[in-house]
């Protein structure tokens, strides 16, 4: 699975596309809740999609592990001890 | 929480006409309403919303004018703080999922150089702490200095309650305006924190009010409390006189004490906006976190019509607030200049 992939997979669950870093190959839980992506995770995605409209995501989307997140006011970055940072820009 | 609910709608017409007492008190003499008029504000209806956010858009155009003063704030110390207020997120004793994070001084200058982009006057260095040692005074340190030599820009602070000489060590930094929230009303306060005392928080503002620093002390509405409790909040902040009362809505996190409660009623939350205005004609009044789930666009507009001449633009301290350009655009729409720097109100 390309990072692209995952993306796509992410979005397709309904918990909004994280950017993701290359080296991730799989994405397996949902950066907002931490739970694991499909079966009965697919009732909250909806609320889950919401809540990354308005804070950064909080789980690795690989691991589960909690991330080191760092706000500022035009971006975020979000570190996991394994997989990598990401960083969004929140300004357009 | 709607006035529906718990109180039902006093008439104008029950004490005199408030709606005309008020602009006569008010907007004609500049006192601020008292406690049994705030509360008797936040009782009144629906019917009566728009009048009452008129009148205090009249008493903001009075005695703050048409400008709106914009600020950035970012958290230098993110998350693992020993207090428990149980709206925050940051909270250490909670099952939250933010972890704690500092920010280097580089990406602090560099978010206050995003913030001055936008037109802001201020940008507000918050740490989540009670109070702050001697690591974190040292950090706000240098990371001022590299601002003040790097960046027009008014710095803010905020690193909880203060010892005199820590007031002291501020004041010499060239902190310009010092934010402490009085949170919630006193009677309230218990209910929402218990690691420390309402009486505490207010010794920290009474210290900065009179260190040379302005004074900004607002608090959280939607957290449950009653109306009476609310207007309490605002009475207090009254009695204080900060330079700058900013006001937010409880944004429910996930882990805290408070994860459960529901987003504010948006037809509360303008009358809110127009009773403390009323309270508070001569202060700045801040529209901070949670507007963008309490009021969305319309709300917010609404709001900045209604006794808001304030805004914290950008994101906020762990979560996203609105993309500037759509802010700036809102004002501009609305023919509300940005506050220059060293302007006063």
């Amino acid at each position: 699975m390309t990072p692209s992939d995952v993306g796509a997979t992410v979005a397709a669950a309904g918990v909004g596309e994280v950017p993701l870093p290359d080296d991730r190959a799989h994405a397996a839980y949902c950066g907002a809740c931490g739970d694991p992506l499909g079966g009965g995770h697919d009732a909250q995605a909806p609320a889950c999609a919401r809540r990354l409209e308005l804070e950064p995501p909080r789980y690795c989307v690989v691991c589960r592990r909690r991330m080191k997140v760092q706000v500022t006011p035009g971006a975020w970055a979000a570190t996991c001890v394994v997989h990598g940072s990401v960083e969004h820009s929140t300004w357009h | 929480m709607t006035a529906s609910v718990t109180d039902p709608p006093i008439p104008a017409s029950a004490d005199g006409d408030l709606l005309a007492i008020a602009r006569e008190q008010v907007l004609e003499r500049g006192e601020p309403l008292t406690y049994d008029q705030i509360l008797a504000v936040l009782r009144t209806g629906d019917d009566e919303l728009e009048a009452w956010l008129a009148l205090a858009h009249e008493v903001r155009l009075r005695y703050q004018g048409p400008s709106v003063e914009v600020e950035g704030i970012v958290s230098l110390k993110t998350g693992g703080c020993p207090e428990d207020c149980h709206f925050c997120s940051q909270s250490g004793q909670f099952t939250s999922p933010v972890r704690s994070v500092w920010l280097n001084i580089p990406e602090l200058v560099r978010a206050a150089k995003q913030t001055a982009a936008t037109g802001a006057s201020e940008f507000c260095i918050v740490a989540a702490v009670r109070g702050p040692d001697d690591k974190l005074m040292e950090q706000l340190r240098e990371g001022v200095a590299a601002i003040q030599a790097a960046v027009d820009i008014n710095v803010a602070a905020s690193v909880g309650m203060l010892t005199q000489e820590q007031v002291d060590d501020l004041v010499d930094m060239g902190i310009h305006r010092y934010n402490h929230n009085l949170e919630a009303g006193r009677s309230f306060f218990p209910q929402v924190v218990t690691t420390h005392s309402w009486q505490e928080r207010w010794d920290t503002c009474e210290m900065i009010a009179a260190s040379g620093m302005e004074l900004c002390c607002g608090g959280l509405v939607g957290m449950g409390e009653t109306l009476e409790q609310r207007a309490e909040l605002a009475a207090d902040l009254s009695r204080l006189q900060p330079h700058e009362v900013p006001l937010n809505f409880l944004n429910p996190r996930p882990g805290t004490p408070f994860g459960h409660l529901e987003p504010m009623d948006t037809g509360d939350a303008l009358r809110t906006i127009a009773a403390f205005r009323l309270a508070l004609p001569r202060t700045i009044l801040r529209y901070a976190g949670g507007r963008e789930l309490t009021l969305g666009d319309l709300g917010t507009r609404d709001g900045l019509l209604g006794g808001i001449n304030a805004v914290i633009v950008g994101n906020y301290l762990t979560t996203l607030g609105r993309d500037p350009k759509e802010d700036l655009e809102l004002l501009a729409d609305l023919d509300m200049p940005i506050r220059a720097l060293n302007d006063t109100f």
